[in-house]
Order: structure tokens, then sequence, then C-alpha cells
């Protein structure tokens, strides 16, 4: 034998070499996939990008291709969206965490809840467009799509608030039960505040998944990218809800489909601008508060 | 008594009554996501079962000619539910592999300070707007897969050339986009794979790379699965990205063919439908809807059979 077997030669393993390197390859791929997508946009993209390109809305008579009437569509789809979502959304936390006792009851809301999170966009939009555009006789609008996409967020923002209950020690809810406050005096002085960090992530997370949200708002929302048309009053503002509106990303898949990638790539890159800013801010916050926790 | 002393059993009563009121509405709150899925599974089989009546279920699902605007029309969408599942799974077959052994070398394998950096990047990849991977697949993937068509089909007189809009791209296109999510899954399942096994292992003279493929992974089994089942649930409810790259053709899902999955058929054709045309597109969304059901019972029960620390 060439090499003696001991202790102190090391046994050459050529599998784990190879493994090694199959781990550092799939490793290499999707980080050069990563990051050559957002390099590819933002190098694209940058060259669109003009105040213009921010302020103006598509217009042929001007000659102008804008999507500031998209930014405010999707504004307003946030806006909407989560003005519906967080009650709901919260209330269904607070109930699971607080009032219910485990048993079967829980157990349908929380696979409810669970199944609500795993259906496609594509469904919602197909629901949304028959129940809230044709049963409830709202057409395409800006409400129909905030209907739709608050049923989508709403398990988002119910797991986090209720992950949130969960860190709030127990002996804040027997220190205010103790001196004689009622469960839901408890629930709005003691325990909402405490959980905020929480809540205010699942409203993050949920303003990221409407943004990027296309397939449920194709057919709910509609392609509108006019800015509203606002009165002295302010009057324009809420007949905005009723009237059709693209977000940013049905603008983009519209300039898609006709070839325009200029435009295309101009919005693409503010949306992964968003989505950054996004990420960053939930950064922050989760950071921020995990330091000072108990 | 006079009208405003303090007393107990008169706030107690106040007090009870909006307790009580809280409690209902906390409920009513809870039920509503009970509701959605209810009323989403009612609308869904409403408006999907029209066209079996009309159509036959038959010819619906096991006939292969799609032309609903022919002078005879056909609905047969037999090749759409097959390119889903073969989209699907060729796309798993990608991007799984890739997706675990990146989870791997950011649990396991990666310096310090690489995994820092990587791992945001992939937190933030996780968010970017499907639109915005189907722009990419059809600027940078398309033309590629069409310089390949060419050599593959060089000199063949049947094939139909497809420009690069075919399944492979949209495959492609697919594998990347549940990467995030494989990736993001499998590494806090690896995470949570209690430290003492890895110690165990490496204390009884298992090299890392035994200690990784024979001790850990097969501890985060269930962390994985869940994994896999989600990344199953975003290929096949994918649509947007997809649409303009899979080509749009309702053909045989074989790699170079222009191809039509579930999700895109709706997409691209919801538009402009009406009548018998429009009643099977909402069948077609009914059939995905039957495929997303079933995947989540199923991840339902790879939750409940593994480990909670891991899940």
């Amino acid at each position: 034998m060439s090499v003696e077997i001991s202790i102190y030669n090391k046994r050459i393993r050529p599998l784990d070499g190879l493994a090694h390197g199959i781990i550092y390859l799939c490793a290499s791929i999707s980080i050069f996939l990563l990051a050559g997508i957002v390099g590819y946009v933002a190098v694209r993209g940058i060259s669109s990008i003009s105040w213009d390109f921010l302020t103006t809305v598509p217009s042929s008579i001007n000659g102008t291709f804008g999507i500031a009437g998209n930014i405010v569509n999707t504004l307003y789809i946030i806006v909407l969206t989560l003005l519906i979502a967080i009650p709901f959304g919260v209330g269904a936390a607070i109930y699971l965490s607080e009032y219910a006792k485990p048993g079967r009851i829980v157990r349908l809301i929380e696979f409810t809840t669970e199944t609500l999170s795993g259906i496609p966009s594509i469904i919602f939009g197909l629901f949304g467009s028959v129940f809230f555009g044709i049963t409830l006789h709202l057409g395409f609008s800006i409400l129909t799509g905030a209907l739709t996409l608050s049923l989508m967020v709403l398990p988002l923002i119910t797991r986090n608030t209720q992950e949130a209950l969960k860190t709030v020690p127990d002996s804040y809810r027997s220190g205010a039960l103790g001196i004689g406050a009622t469960k839901w005096y408890m629930i709005r002085t003691i325990l909402l505040p405490s959980a905020m960090p929480g809540i205010i992530t699942g409203i993050i997370l949920s303003v990221g998944r409407i943004v990027g949200e296309s397939a449920a708002l194709l057919f709910t929302a509609g392609s509108g990218f006019l800015l509203p048309k606002v009165g002295n009053y302010g009057e324009g503002l809420f007949q905005k809800i009723l009237q059709p509106g693209g977000s940013l990303t049905i603008q983009l898949y519209l300039s898609m489909e006709k070839a325009e990638y200029d435009q295309a790539f101009g919005i693409a890159l503010v949306l992964l601008v968003i989505v950054f800013g996004i990420n960053m801010l939930t950064k922050y916050l989760s950071n921020k508060f995990n330091v000072n926790k108990f | 008594m006079r009208e405003n002393s303090i007393s107990i059993i008169g706030s107690y009563k106040t007090k009870n009554t909006v307790e009580k009121i809280a409690a209902v509405v906390f409920k009513i709150c809870a039920f509503f996501a009970v509701l959605a899925v209810f009323a989403i599974t009612i609308y869904m089989i409403i408006s999907g079962t029209p066209a079996i009546f009309e159509v036959g279920l038959k010819e619906i699902l096991f006939s292969t000619v799609w032309a609903p605007n022919a002078a005879t029309p056909s609905y047969g969408i037999l090749y759409v539910i097959l390119t889903s599942i073969v989209g699907t799974s060729m796309a798993i077959l990608i991007g799984v592999p890739i997706g675990v052994m990146t989870a791997i070398f950011l649990a396991e394998t990666a310096p310090k300070p690489l995994a820092k950096i990587v791992k945001p990047a992939v937190e933030l990849l996780a968010g970017i707007p499907s639109v915005i991977y189907g722009l990419l697949g059809i600027l940078i993937l398309n033309p590629f897969i069409y310089k390949l068509e060419r050599i593959v089909f060089q000199g063949s007189t049947t094939h139909q050339f497809t420009g690069g809009s075919n399944l492979i791209s949209a495959v492609l296109v697919l594998a990347i986009m549940i990467l995030p999510t494989v990736i993001n899954i499998s590494e806090s399942a690896l995470r949570a794979v209690p430290l003492h096994y890895k110690h165990a292992s490496l204390a009884l003279g298992a090299t890392p790379i035994q200690t990784i493929f024979k001790v850990i992974l097969p501890a985060a089994k269930s962390g994985i699965m869940t994994a896999v089942v989600l990344g199953v649930g975003r290929a096949i409810g994918e649509a947007m990205a997809i649409s303009l790259v899979a080509g749009n053709g309702a053909n045989l899902p074989l790699p170079f063919n222009s191809v039509r999955f579930l999700t895109t058929a709706v997409v691209s054709e919801m538009s402009y439908a009406a009548d018998t045309h429009k009643d099977v597109l909402f069948t077609i969304g009914l059939v995905l809807f039957v495929f997303i059901m079933l995947i989540n019972l199923l991840l339902n029960k790879v939750m409940k059979g593994g480990d909670k620390d891991v899940s």
C-alpha cells in the first residue's frame, strides 16, 4: 500500500470535493442570476427615467409618455386595500391569540388563512372580477381592485400580528387584568402598542405585495392611466375610486405587450426602487425592535 | 342615590357591553378569512361549471384542439393542463436543487461576510414583481433560446419556429422565480436544525460535507418539503411572468413548442372572450383552483407531519 492508513494522513475524499464544488456552483448561479436581474433592469431603465417620465400621463397630443397616473393609481390601491385589510386582519389575529380557545374553530380559521395565502393571484383576479365587479356592480374600478387585493393581503397581516402578539409576555396581560382592566381595555392599551412593530411589519410586507401585484388587478382595476380630475373641493378624489385605474405593474405589462421596452424598463426600475425601499424599511424596523426585545 | 356617584355596578354594565361587542367584532373579523375562502370556492365552481354542461366535461378535459373562434369551436384543454403539469415539474426539477444548494451554501459553507450580503439580496428578490421577470424573459432569454432552437432544428422542415417563445423559456423563468422562495425557506429549515446534531456528527469524525448531506439535510427534510410545495404553488399559479414568454399556442408540451399554461390561457384571452369561450376560461380557472387546493392540502399535511420548530 502506498499510503499508510494513519491518523496523521488525511484520507482524501473526492466526493467531498465534488459536493463542495456543486454547492459553490449552484450558489454562484443563484447569485449571478439575482445580481444580473437587478443590474440589467437598472442599466436599461435608468435612461428612460426623467422628470417628465414621472410627472406626466400618456398623451398622444402632447407626445408624452409618463407614469404619473399609474403612480397615483398605485397609491390609491395601496391606501384603500390597507384601509380594508388592516381592521379585519388585526381583528382576526386578536381573536385567534386572545379570545379563541384551541379547537376546531381555530384550526378552521388558521387553515383557511393558510389557504388564502396559497391561492394564486390570477384566481383572486377571476373571483374579484365576478364577485365585486359583476355581482356587486362595481365594474372595473380601483375599489374592485382594492377589495380583491385586501383578501390577498389579509393572511399576511393576520399572521404577522399573531406572531407579534405571541411575543408580548404573559405577565403584561396578567398585570393589566390584575389591576382591574377589562380585556378590551387591556388589548387596546397594552397589547396593541406592544405588538405594533409586528403589525407594522405586516403592513409594509402587504404594501410590497400590492405594489408588485398584476394578475389580480388586470381584470379588476382595469388599465386607466389618467390623473384624477380634482375639483375645487376635492370632489374628484373620491370619484376616482369608482373609475378604472391601472397600477404600475399593469402599465408595465401593457408596455411589454406593445413591445415598448424602454418604457417597460423605466417602470421596472421604479418598481425595483420601491421594492428595495420597502425591504430596507422592514429590515430597519425588525432590527430596531429586536434589540430591545425584552 | 346621587346622579354622579361612582358605582361599580353601573360602570360594570357599560363595560360589559363594550366587552361583549369587542369579542363579537373580533370573532367576525376572524371568520372573514373562512368566508373569503368559501366565497372564492363557491364562485369558482359557479362560474366554472356552465361550460362543462355546455361543451361536455370529456370534450374540455380530454380533447386536444383549442380553437374557440373557429366555425365549429373546440375547447379541448388537455394540452394546456399537461403544459402546466410538465412546466411546473420541470421548473421544480431545475429550481429546487439549485435553491437547496444555495441554502446550504448560505447556512453552512459560506464565509460569514459573504452570506451577510447574499441573504438580503435573496430576500429582496422574493419581492420583485413577476412582470419584471417576464420582461427580462422576453428580452434576454427568448433571443438566446431562439439561437439554440435554430441550431437544434437546423434543416428541419416540419418544426414550427417559435422565435424563442416556448416551453424552455417559460420553464427557465419559472425556475428563476421560485428560487428566492426555495432558498429562503430551506435556509431557515437548515438553520433550525439543532446545533448538537452537527457537533455530534463532526465529533464522530464525519467530514463537514458528510455532516451536511447525511445529518443536516435529513433533519431539515420537512422544512425543505414545505419549500418545494410552496415553490410548486408559486410556479403553477404564475401568470404574468410567463404569458408573453411561453408563446401561447395550445400545443403538446415539448421543449421547443410554443405552449399555453392554465394561467396564461386565462390572462391572454379573458379580455376579449365572450359566451361559451369565456365560460371555458372560467373552467380553466376552476381546474387551476382544484390543483391549488390539492397543493394546499398537501402543504397542510407536510407542515403537520414535520417538526414544529422547523416549519
